[in-house]
């Protein structure tokens, strides 16, 4: 049993944690009050190296396991959830599919650009009518000749309609299998590309400095060398690519935790009301207590996941306890943040609210909260 | 280009600090220790030189055990090698003392150029860089803001009394860095792992030729009595007044007769 971290990691810690304070914490409550998605802080997070950290340097990555690719979207999520859901989906979503499931040619081709943090690339799952049930997506490809024509929309797509965003991954239902069931095959689909269309949502209540996008395929069609690994192989790339997603999940919500808890634990401390400062009373000091004691289990669920990860051994149930756990710790821990704060904590002024807002979305991507539970329930056998 | 920096790992500015109970001490709790941010600068401008005139850049360091994280960590920003001069009699020296192993460790490398910060915040002597350039008998250059290396010489601006200088020093020089030189770069994840195959080397007192006795507490020209908690700051006082004419009135009236300031 070792549960100290190598100096590396150590390092990294510092690194991103020094890096997020001065240059994402000053301009993050404007970004997210004028629902801005800022191409130069990306490139910036991409200079340190916060793109491609699981990536072979090969490739332009930083090739560092997943317990310090968790501890570096945690830092950045401790400042803000934005920042940190352009991380974890660019790396998770946008570089993961096609690292992990690429040929040698698209890797070449896609990797070094995303790993610099010069460019983002989406991951099109999600559909209008298709959530949850990713199974019952209907967009559609069809072959012709060595072609194939893509058609359909893709809704809620982080990193997919930015200014540097380069182009997205796109999962279409591609046939029919022997038994009946859909044949699912992932694109690459490049900006540009004739019938493409990649609109930014806006008015989001929550990640508000993060690109969302709704993508358009209107007769699109891609040479054969656009699919991603095999024709077939769409439904259980995305199904990987979750598994891994939830681990950058889980770290957003530890982070957002921690950040949330520092903010009341500091006001606490200073806020003075009946002649002391509030952090005295049991009724705010065992809020904090519970705080600290949850985001310590959250933690150590999180790393134990990613470290299952990086020993190459069976992860999918601990990555869904951790998506699901760090999320439902940071709601409850944003909450108390909020509370401690008082009337103070609905004012903009004070970041705690912006915690509480981003803390949302952590309930309901790659996977809501009740699919995490689904996911536990059939890995202990129900 | 060869460059050396001088580096000191202090506790982290923002920690918090209190006199030992013999008062005789500082202690920094379980703070974090970072780099001395002005020898932060240093190591930015020595990469900037190396980048721009090639050569390299080593870090160089006295210190314990731990100070091998600073060293690290500017090894992660991008520095070459690391030396640190790990002896028990380091930590009990004074300025002066430090400035000795500095600059033995120094005559036993090769360098054209040394950079140190102009002082480490915490024990604010100013004295350790220009200490070790007497020492070594080359030319110092103090709180540069600017630094150019052409033609064996090195041109610098820096910060005067009211004003500021240009200077020439001929190479070798030891030059400290002030505020405003530069905005040091972070350790990139990819330099972080760099770092980590990038040679260390620790010597001892003897590896550099001092004998003990020569540094350490009982030669320290400076002794320090007593540390003492800065002074409780004073409340606050509200100005009284029932409107803010009247508050006006008042305030005006206490900074006349009373603070004695307008």
């Amino acid at each position: 049993m070792d549960y100290d971290l190598n100096r590396e990691q150590e390092m990294i810690r510092d690194a991103v944690r020094s890096f997020a304070e001065k240059k994402i914490a000053p301009i993050a409550p404007e970004l997210d009050e004028n629902e801005e998605f800022s191409a130069d802080l990306t490139r910036q997070m991409g200079e340190i190296g916060l793109f491609g950290m699981f990536v072979s340097e090969k490739y332009g990555g930083q090739q560092l396991d997943y317990v310090s690719y968790a501890i570096a979207v945690e830092e950045v999520a401790r400042i803000d959830g934005s920042q940190a859901a352009t991380v974890a989906a660019g790396n998770s979503l946008g570089i993961g599919p096609i690292y992990y499931f690429g040929s040698e040619e698209q890797k070449k081709k896609y990797l070094p650009k995303l790993c610099s943090g010069q460019y983002l690339w989406g991951f099109g799952l999600t559909e209008p009518e298709a959530g949850s049930d990713a199974g019952g997506s209907q967009t559609t490809a069809v072959q012709d000749g060595d072609d194939w024509i893509i058609n359909g929309s893709k809704i809620f797509i982080t990193n997919a309609a930015s200014d540097i965003s380069l182009g997205v991954t796109v999962q279409a239902k591609s046939g029919t299998r022997q038994n009946g069931k859909p044949e699912y095959t992932c694109f690459l689909v490049e900006h540009g590309t004739k019938g493409f269309t990649a609109r930014p949502m806006k008015k989001k209540m929550m990640w508000r400095a993060s690109n969302t996008a709704e993508l358009f395929f209107d007769g699109v069609r891609v040479p054969k060398s656009a699919i991603l690994g095999n024709q077939g192989d769409g439904f259980r790339q995305m199904l990987q690519t979750l598994d891994g997603g939830r681990l950058s999940i889980g770290a957003m919500g530890l982070g957002g935790a921690q950040g949330a808890y520092e903010l009341a634990l500091k006001y606490a401390r200073s806020r003075k009301q009946f002649g002391q400062p509030i952090s005295k009373f049991q009724a705010i000091a065992f809020k904090l207590a519970d705080c600290a004691m949850e985001i310590e289990c959250a933690r150590n669920l999180l790393y134990k996941a990613c470290w299952l990860r990086d020993k190459k051994r069976a992860f999918e149930k601990e990555a869904s306890m951790a998506k699901l756990y760090c999320s439902e710790v940071m709601g409850r821990v944003a909450n108390h943040a909020v509370q401690i704060h008082g009337g103070y904590g609905l004012m903009k002024e004070y970041s705690v609210e912006r915690f509480y807002r981003d803390q949302k979305l952590l309930d309901i991507g790659e996977g809501t909260s009740e699919i995490q539970r689904i996911v536990i329930s059939r890995h202990i056998g129900c | 280009m060869e460059i050396v920096v001088l580096l000191k790992q202090v506790a982290d500015t923002e920690a918090r600090v209190a006199p030992t109970a013999d008062g005789l001490g500082v202690s920094t709790g379980d703070a974090k220790k970072i780099i001395n941010p002005y020898d932060e600068f240093a190591v930015e401008e020595a990469l900037r030189i190396k980048q721009q005139l090639g050569g390299s850049v080593t870090i160089l360091s006295a210190g314990d055990d731990k100070a091998a994280e600073a060293i690290r960590t500017a090894l992660a920003m991008g520095a070459d090698k690391g030396v640190l001069v790990n002896d028990p009699a380091v930590m009990a020296s004074d300025g002066l003392g430090r400035a000795k192993i500095l600059a033995a460790a120094l005559k036993t490398m090769a360098f054209d150029l040394v950079l140190a910060g102009l002082r480490a915040v915490d024990d604010d002597s100013h004295l350790v860089g220009p200490a070790v350039a007497e020492l070594l008998g080359i030319p110092h250059v103090g709180g540069v803001l600017e630094v150019t290396v052409e033609n064996g010489s090195v041109f610098c601006l820096r910060a005067a009394d009211s004003g500021q200088a240009r200077v020439k020093a001929m190479l070798p020089a030891l030059l400290s860095a002030q505020k405003g030189l530069n905005t040091p770069r972070y350790a990139s994840m990819i330099g972080i792992m760099q770092a980590k195959k990038k040679p260390l080397q620790t010597l001892s007192l003897a590896d550099i030729g001092i004998s003990p006795d020569s540094v350490g507490p009982n030669a320290a020209k400076t002794i320090t009595k007593a540390f003492m908690p800065l002074p409780q700051r004073a409340a606050g006082r509200m100005i009284e007044g029932g409107t803010a004419q009247e508050k006006a009135a008042n305030l005006a009236k206490a900074l006349k007769n009373e603070a004695k300031v307008i």
